[in-house]
């Protein structure tokens, strides 16, 4: 099977061709089953491949294989080829897993779209051009990904483009990621001077070319675009204005896949972190700030899906975290459980916004357990997991991350573990808002356009009585559902069949030493299971009673710690009035001025030297004569004084 | 410089063929600067050739070599198909204006 991988990405690329070529004529629903075939049969394709792999010894699990020389000129020669390991294998199989689901989901939520085909040839855009990143055997086929998974980020947030704030939400969300991009290609150009190539293999095989100092470079560099992609500190306000998007995006490429491709990246340069503890401290500062500060943020937004965003924002600090102490498996280990229970989390949202007809404010929700039991199950397993409470599969994923960054660094475990603690504090603040309490949906709320953020999504008036969703959009949530649920047996199955255990071929090694003793590991697991359960508690109790709470909600936090008005008091502003300034005076004056100062200089010459063209033949004549009467003087005198 | 001085025809000097050429070419040059008939400036111009003619046949003759000679022919032929021209747009002046000084043609003033 190994030797068809390149089906993986292919099947993805054909279905997004089948629905260039036949969307419009197959129209709504068959577009969506097409387009979820594609991608189900991608993901059959990664399992063989999978076990193919599995198959092999542990020590030579890895499959390199050049398609074809892409870029070949002089000594850049860029093979378009594939790279199978344990570390991509992981990410092919959750990547083409999820996003099938997620197709089957949007069939039901997309339907009736004006754009409904449209929508799938998108989505299958993004599968093929994420997997591409992923199995990508050098660093400029991963960038080709990156920059294709970004394309359809732009495309799938602006879905709704005739909405203003979703069309500026996508150039937000494209505008960030260009400048993590510019890092990034950066990064690339620097590897070529000191390597001579972009394969990751040569790479890692030739660090000793590069430099201690040059390493340092390339990661921080490369941590430029894992901040755009992953939005982490301080490009990440891209990702909860990306929320404009339709929720199956949010579950797919701005929770489970796209967003975790920068904590990929950072996994798959594992060996140069490795040679620079310098930018592997920087990741870890940098993971566990937005770790923390987006959870903050998350405890104070109204918005079902804005929490979620922030959320993953966190979520997101957090691998980044493990990756900046070593821990690459914890790292795989969270991305894979919060791709199940984020997907699930978003996927149940995606269900009450459709139940509720748009309504996306947490604070007109409530007591939906009743009216929407399969979402509201379902949710609660994603709820649960994400607050780490034992034994879901996000205890498991936390646990061992903060296990690692206590051998890290103390301050780096305290901060990982307030962000736990916080983490179920918003999500049962969440749950306790949507699906306990009264039936805040059934008053008729004025719309207040004062007090309201502009970027609030509202039904209008009173909301009908909510609905349960059908079976194509709780069938994914069901099987996401197990599978957060019971993610946590990838940690602990036995040694031998562990996440950990079968990624570990592709890891040089960890930065610490992070074999705890048992009784240290025992006591931080049961830290991790109790401030759960008491987040879980505080929450719930403050928030089933009561929707309104000023004093929890500063505005401080609701306002995402003000960070778009800084950007726009830096950046902006003074970016607007220097283009004021180019366009008044620089265009205005100094270019138009150039141009114009020519003309007429040329003009004026041209109306002097006008005169001598007289139109009489008697002048020209007198002219040619005077010319050789002077040229004679001239030769003769020549010859009198030579 | 013996062949300069040279007498051609027994007592007559080169030198007095080229003051007549010269004097020739300054009747041509000044008739040309100061008439307005543009028949006569024709004239004068025919006159200023054949100057320069008569100076290539003297040196000819003078330096003995055949090329001042040949030349001459060059000359004669250009200023054939030059009269042919210049006469055809004086002839096809003469029946839109019915008038022969050049001043009346100045279309080309700046």
């Amino acid at each position: 099977m190994l030797h068809v991988t390149y089906l993986i990405i292919l099947l993805p690329l054909a279905g997004f061709a089948v629905q260039v070529l036949f969307g419009r004529r197959l129209g709504d629903p068959l577009a969506g089953a097409v387009a979820t075939l594609f991608v189900a049969a991608s993901f059959v394709v990664s399992v063989g491949v999978f076990f193919n792999l599995l198959s092999q010894p542990g020590s030579v699990r890895s499959f390199n294989q050049n398609l074809w020389t892409w870029i070949p000129v002089g000594g850049l020669q860029v093979h378009a080829g594939l790279y199978v390991d344990p570390l991509s294998m992981t990410m092919v199989l959750f990547v083409t897993g999820i996003s099938a689901l997620i197709h089957l989901y949007s069939i039901g939520y997309m339907k009736g779209d004006r754009d409904y085909p449209k929508f799938f040839l998108y989505m299958n855009l993004f599968v093929a051009s994420m997997l591409i990143l992923v199995l990508g055997n050098n660093l400029l086929a991963t960038y080709v990904g990156w920059e294709g998974v970004g394309t359809c980020s732009y495309l799938l947030v602006a879905f709704w483009f005739t909405r203003e704030s979703a069309a500026a939400a996508g150039k937000k969300a494209f505008i960030y990621n260009r400048i993590g991009d510019a890092g990034f290609i950066a990064a690339v150009f620097l590897t070529f001077d000191k390597v001579g190539s972009v394969d990751y293999t040569t790479i890692f095989a030739n660090l000793g070319k590069i430099g201690a100092g040059n390493i340092t470079a390339i990661c921080l560099l490369l941590l430029v675009g894992v901040a755009a992609k992953s939005a982490q500190i301080p490009l990440f306000p891209w990702l909860a204005d990306a929320m404009e998007g339709p929720t199956p995006v949010s579950a797919l490429i701005h929770a489970a896949t796209m967003v975790t491709a920068g904590v990929y990246l950072l996994c798959r340069i594992n060996p140069l972190l490795h040679a620079s503890p310098d930018a592997a401290w920087t990741v870890a500062i940098i993971g566990a700030v937005t770790a923390f500060v987006a959870a903050t943020i998350a405890c104070a937004q109204d918005d079902i899906k804005k929490v979620l965003a922030y959320s993953t924002i966190s979520q997101l600090g957090y691998m980044v975290l493990a990756i900046g102490s070593g821990a690459y498996e914890a790292a795989i280990f969270l991305m894979v459980a919060h791709a199940f229970f984020k997907g699930l989390l978003f996927l149940g949202a995606g269900s009450v916004i459709h139940g509720l007809h748009d309504e996306q404010d947490l604070k007109r929700m409530g007591n939906l357990r009743i009216y929407m039991p399969i979402t509201f199950v379902t949710f609660a397993v994603g709820w649960l997991a994400i607050a780490g409470v034992p034994p879901l599969s996000g205890f498991w994923a936390k646990g061992d991350i903060l296990e690692n960054t206590w051998a890290a660094h103390p301050a780096l475990w305290a901060i990982g573990l307030a962000t736990a603690v916080l983490t179920a504090y918003y999500m049962s603040r969440l749950t306790g808002l949507a699906f306990f309490g009264k039936d805040r949906w059934k008053n008729q709320v004025p719309i207040d356009a004062a007090t309201d953020f502009a970027d609030a999504h509202h039904a209008e008036g009173a909301i009908p009585e909510p609905h349960e969703s059908k079976w194509v959009m709780t069938l994914p949530l069901i099987v996401l559902a197990v599978l957060a649920a019971a993610g946590g047996v990838m940690a602990f199955a036995t040694p031998h069949l562990s996440l950990a255990h079968w990624v570990d071929p592709v890891f040089t090694g960890t930065l610490y030493n992070d074999h705890e003793s048992t009784s240290t590991l025992w006591k931080l697991g049961t830290l991790d299971g109790v401030v759960a359960v008491i987040g879980v508690f505080i929450g719930l109790r403050l928030w089933i009673t009561r929707a309104e709470r000023p004093k929890l909600e500063w505005a401080f936090l609701r306002h995402s710690w003000y960070i778009n008005e800084l950007f726009d008091a830096v950046i902006g502003r003074p970016g607007t009035r220097l283009a004021e300034f180019s366009s008044t005076v620089i265009e205005d004056k100094v270019i138009d001025g150039a141009v114009n100062g020519t003309a007429t200089l040329v003009r004026r010459t041209g109306g002097q030297l006008k005169r001598v063209q007289t139109g009489y033949v008697r002048n020209y004549a007198l002219w040619i004569v005077v010319g050789v009467v002077v040229l004679f003087g001239f030769m003769l005198s020549r010859v009198w004084w030579s | 410089m013996t062949a300069a001085t040279t007498a051609i025809n027994g007592n007559i000097n080169g030198e007095w063929y080229l003051a007549l050429a010269a004097v020739l070419f300054a009747i041509g040059a000044f008739g040309l600067l100061i008439r307005r008939n543009v028949l006569v400036m024709f004239m004068c111009v025919e006159l200023m050739l054949n100057a320069a003619n008569l100076t290539f046949v003297t040196f000819a003759n003078m330096l003995h070599d055949i090329g001042g000679q040949v030349l001459v022919f060059f000359v004669l032929v250009v200023a054939a198909a030059e009269v042919v021209v210049g006469l055809g747009i004086v002839v096809a002046i003469f029946r839109r204006r019915a008038s022969a000084t050049a001043d009346d043609f100045h279309l080309m003033k700046g």
